[in-house]
Order: structure tokens, then C-alpha cells, then sequence
């Protein structure tokens, strides 16, 4: 079986002001259909640079990132983008005036389908009393649930979502983490997500890319499929903590 | 000798349960409603209109006191004018030939900025270009331009519509180009996520997006034009076989009728404000209130 996102030996080179630095180093990895991948490490480990070149936004310095074996070359709707920032819904538009326009503009749905689907995605993730509502008008959590809807409306091959709940209070985090476990148990696709919280790794990987700092490297590859939201605090759920936190972090002395 | 601490334990408590299905009392409704001129008061609109109101008031009892039409005439005489004027059909001719030339300008103007704005962000090195035309012709007053366009085009509208067109343009396109530039990366990766590039990125995210600062551009870009206007036809009135707002406040200064020249200065205001308050106020309910921007 061939894997549907390769990652093949990509670094990626930024430019700031002053300097040049580089984001990520020599990556590898695969992503296979159906798989929830998650990326995982301290800021400065290129994971969101990474997101962002699987997205097309920016372009890797080497290396070669193919998705079901052509090259990414630019942003394209077959890897829909949910970002971490409130503002990425458009002010302008409704709830569902959000998700048809992506339906419209980027699959090229016509309007009476693209708002069918539109509200079939919203009624997914429970939004439905909320259609004709503007985003100023909708909490974090909400906005960040249209979000989801649109970018799951389109069907893309791979879902990108970078820390996309980091700006939300832990009590939404944590619901949104088993909504987003409940979206890909009913509708089924493929995911790669950012993350510098452990927990949430583990919550919602599959399989877990732990990347270390300054550059970005590969620290390790774990699978975590049997890890659930039932699991949590248990001690499967701890141990694989520790085992994240050291691969991470090294030892620590315990006082 | 210092007491001995001890740790504090908190009593324990049993837990508490209020019930708040309860019916509130009689005087205390949940809401009640604020006595009608309280209400009223709260609308911007309400207040500008006891300000206006006083304002009035004051002028007429200051005209009366002065007992001088020539100089300052009263609220009232000037009212009169202006009514007399209306129902001349002098002063609608005079401001439907004003609004005529000041919209083909504006209009113009707008069409330029817009392009120059689109080729701006979607081609390389546009930036810098419109930049650069902008500091340029921005500190320029437009009317400084006259002379020149009745050298070019002569003495008639299109002269006019120049001057115009340039009042509106840089004003326009500086505001347009500056909101174009502030739109949150996010929102543009969103927007190029579903393929949008170039024009269409442009029409369907950085305007949108934009939408507050060009309505402060199409607003000062109104108000420059009119200013563009009214000094053009105070300067070339004369030769213009139809002339505007700017000539009829001109020739009623001629004619010793100062009444009619605060007439012509009360119709500019009152044009002002219904284009502030009715087109531009329903411009901004319509988009950036209702966004939330």
C-alpha cells in the first residue's frame, strides 16, 4: 500500500530580518489514509512550518513532499487548512455563508448543493441553531467548529489542523478533542495535526511524530492507536506520557 | 513569645443548594422598560438633532440681536432664501448640475483606485509604484491642477472631472492599498486554501477584509471632491454655461444677497449630511456593523 502523504527528506529554510534559520531538517515520515498523525514538539521544531508546506503555503529549501505521488507545488482544497487563529472564518460572511463560499469557490459546487452540504457539515458539528449567525457573533469554541465544518465540507484528502484548539479554555479543548475523535469515526479522513501539548497527542493521534528543537528532527515515531478518551488518567495513558515526556525532555530526576 | 502556628484546617461544610426556580417579587422584574424619551435619547441621531436644534437657536437670536441681513441674516431669513430658492427651481438646477459633475468625477476616481490598487497587490513591483504615485500626488491639491486641465480639455466639465477624478484617486487608493495590507495573513491562506489567487483573491478576500478602510477612503475621497468642486466652480463659474453650487454662491454674493449665500452653504451641508448619514451610515450597517469589524 502506498502511503497517501510522503514526507521525503524535506528542510525548510525561513528568512527573517536578520538571519536565516532553518526550521526543519532532513524530515521523514509517511502518512497513510485514515491515519491521524500528529506532530508534536517544543516551539521551534519547525511543526508548524512543516504544516504550512504540506499545505503549499511555503516551500521546502530540499527534499520532497507527495501527495498520493504528485509533488506539492501550491495551497490547493484537497488539503484543507484549519488554523489556530479565530480570524480565519471571513467576518463578511454567516456561518453557512462561510462553508458554501468555500463549497462554491473551491469545489466548485453550485449554490442550492453547496449550501445542502454546507448544512450537512454544520448540523455535523452541531452548529445547526447557528447558520445564520456572523462569526463576531460566536465563542472561540464555535468559530472553531466552522472551521472544521468547512474545511470537512470540502472532503479533503488530508485534513491540516495547526494547534486548533490551543486558543480555547481546557474545558472546550477537551471537547472538542472527543468531537474531533467522533468526526473521524463517522465520517472517516485523514489527519494531520499540530500540537505542543502531549496530552492532546495522545488523545487525538493515531501515530505520533515527536520532533525535537533547533532544527526540527524526527525524535520518534510512536503509535498510540489503542490510547482513547477513556484511557485518560488511567495508566497505559500515563505511561505513555512518560515515555512522550522523555523522549522529549531525557530523564528526569525525581527529588 | 511568638505564638505557635498551626496549620489552618478549614471547617468542613455540607454543600449548598439555592433554588432559583423561585419567582421573582413584584417589584423586582427580571426588566423593565426605560421611559420613552430615555429610550429615544439613546439614538445618535436624536442628540444630533437637539445639537443642531440649538445651534439654531442660538444663530437666530445672535441675527436677531445683530439686525444686519447684510452681514449675518437670521436662521429664518436664510430658511426662507433657501425655500424661495427651491421653489424658484434655481437652487435644484444649481445642485443638480453640481452632483452630476461631482459623480461622474467620484465615480471616475473610484474605477482608477480600484485598478491601480488590484494591479498593486497582484503584480510584482506594484506596491512600490502605487507607493510612490501616492506620496507623489496625495500632498497635491487637486485644484492646483486646474489650470493645466483647462489647458488640456478646456473650459467645460471634463475639466472639471479631472480635477475631480484626482482629488478622489490618491485619497481612495491610499486608504484601499493600506487595508489591502493589513488583512490578516490567516485569512489570506484561507482564502488561497480553496485555489483563490490573484483578481479573485483580491475581489473575494482583500475586500472585503478591507471594507473599513475604504469606506474611510471613499469618505474623505467624497469629501475632497467636494471641496475639488465647489472651489473650481467658485473659480470658473462664470464661463460655464451651467453652473453649480459653487456659482450660485458666487453670483449671490455679487447680487449683495447674503441670505442666499448662506442658503448655498446650508444646501453643501445638508448634502453633506445626508450622504454621511443616509449613504455612507447604510454602506457601514450593511458590511462592517454586521461583521462585526
Amino acid at each position: 500500500m502506498q502511503a497517501q502523504l510522503q514526507i521525503d527528506d524535506v528542510t525548510i529554510r525561513y528568512r527573517t530580518r536578520r538571519s536565516e534559520v532553518t526550521a526543519a531538517y532532513r524530515i521523514s515520515f509517511d502518512v497513510y489514509r485514515g491515519e491521524r498523525t500528529v506532530l508534536l514538539g517544543p516551539s521551534g521544531c519547525g511543526k508548524s512550518s512543516l504544516l504550512k508546506a504540506v499545505g503549499g503555503f511555503i516551500r521546502p529549501l530540499s527534499g520532497a513532499i507527495r501527495l498520493n505521488g504528485r509533488a506539492i507545488t501550491a495551497p490547493g482544497p484537497d488539503r484543507m487548512m484549519v488554523f489556530q487563529e479565530f480570524d480565519q472564518l471571513l467576518p463578511w460572511k454567516s456561518v453557512l455563508g462561510n462553508v458554501a463560499f468555500a463549497l462554491r469557490k473551491g469545489a466548485g459546487l453550485g449554490a442550492e448543493e453547496a449550501k445542502a452540504r454546507a448544512l450537512e457539515a454544520i448540523d455535523a458539528v452541531r452548529l445547526t441553531g447557528f447558520r445564520d449567525a456572523y462569526p463576531h457573533e460566536l465563542s472561540g469554541g464555535m468559530k472553531q467548529r466552522v472551521a472544521i465544518a468547512r474545511a470537512m465540507a470540502m472532503q479533503p484528502e488530508l485534513l491540516l489542523m495547526d494547534e486548533p484548539f490551543a486558543a480555547l479554555d481546557a474545558l472546550t479543548r477537551q471537547q472538542m478533542q472527543e468531537e474531533l475523535i467522533r468526526l473521524w469515526r463517522e465520517i472517516g479522513f485523514s489527519l494531520l495535526f499540530v500540537t505542543h501539548s502531549i496530552d492532546e497527542a495522545i488523545l487525538v493521534g493515531s501515530r505520533i511524530i515527536v520532533l525535537s528543537p533547533h532544527p526540527g528532527r524526527v525524535r520518534a515515531e510512536i503509535d498510540c492507536r489503542d490510547i482513547t478518551e477513556a484511557d485518560r488518567g488511567g495508566e497505559r495513558f500515563e505511561a505513555m506520557r512518560r515515555r512522550i515526556d522523555t523522549l522529549l525532555f531525557g530523564e528526569r530526576t525525581h527529588a | 513569645m511568638p505564638e505557635t502556628r498551626h496549620p489552618i484546617e478549614p471547617p468542613a461544610r455540607p454543600d449548598i443548594m439555592n433554588d432559583v426556580q423561585a419567582p421573582l417579587p413584584d417589584d423586582m422584574p427580571v426588566a423593565r422598560e426605560l421611559p420613552w424619551w430615555r429610550r429615544a435619547l439613546d439614538h445618535a441621531p436624536v442628540r444630533r438633532l437637539l445639537v443642531v436644534i440649538a445651534f439654531a437657536v442660538i444663530w437666530e437670536a445672535y441675527g436677531r440681536y445683530l439686525n444686519d441681513p447684510l452681514l449675518v441674516p437670521t436662521f429664518s431669513q436664510t430658511l426662507s432664501a433657501l425655500v424661495d430658492s427651491c421653489l424658484s427651481g434655481e437652487l435644484p438646477a444649481r445642485v443638480w448640475s453640481s452632483l452630476r459633475v461631482l459623480a461622474s468625477g467620484y465615480a471616475l476616481g473610484v474605477a482608477c483606485a480600484a485598478v491601480l490598487t488590484t494591479l498593486a497587490v497582484t503584480v510584482p513591483g506594484g506596491g512600490d509604484v502605487l507607493g510612490t504615485m501616492t506620496v507623489m500626488f496625495n500632498p497635491l491639491p487637486a485644484i492646483a491642477l486646474l489650470p493645466l486641465a483647462l489647458i488640456w480639455f478646456g473650459i467645460g466639465n471634463f475639466s472639471l472631472v479631472f480635477v475631480i477624478t484626482h482629488s478622489v484617486l490618491w485619497a481612495v487608493a491610499l486608504n484601499t492599498h493600506t487595508g489591502f495590507l493589513a488583512v490578516p495573513q490567516t485569512q489570506r491562506m484561507a482564502g488561497r486554501n480553496l485555489g483563490l489567487h490573484g483578481v479573485g483573491l483580491v475581489a473575494h478576500i482583500l475586500v472585503p477584509s478591507a471594507v473599513p478602510s475604504i469606506l474611510t477612503g471613499l469618505r474623505i475621497g467624497w469629501a475632497f471632491a467636494w471641496r475639488t468642486l465647489i472651489a473650481a466652480e467658485l473659480v470658473f463659474g462664470v464661463s460655464s454655461h451651467s453652473g453649480g453650487l459653487g456659482w450660485f454662491i458666487y453670483q449671490s454674493r455679487a447680487e449683495m444677497d447674503t441670505a442666499n449665500v448662506f442658503a448655498g452653504l446650508m444646501t453643501i451641508i445638508l448634502i453633506g449630511l445626508f450622504f454621511e448619514g443616509v449613504v455612507f451610515r447604510t454602506a457601514e450597517n450593511l458590511t462592517i456593523r454586521r461583521w462585526g469589524m
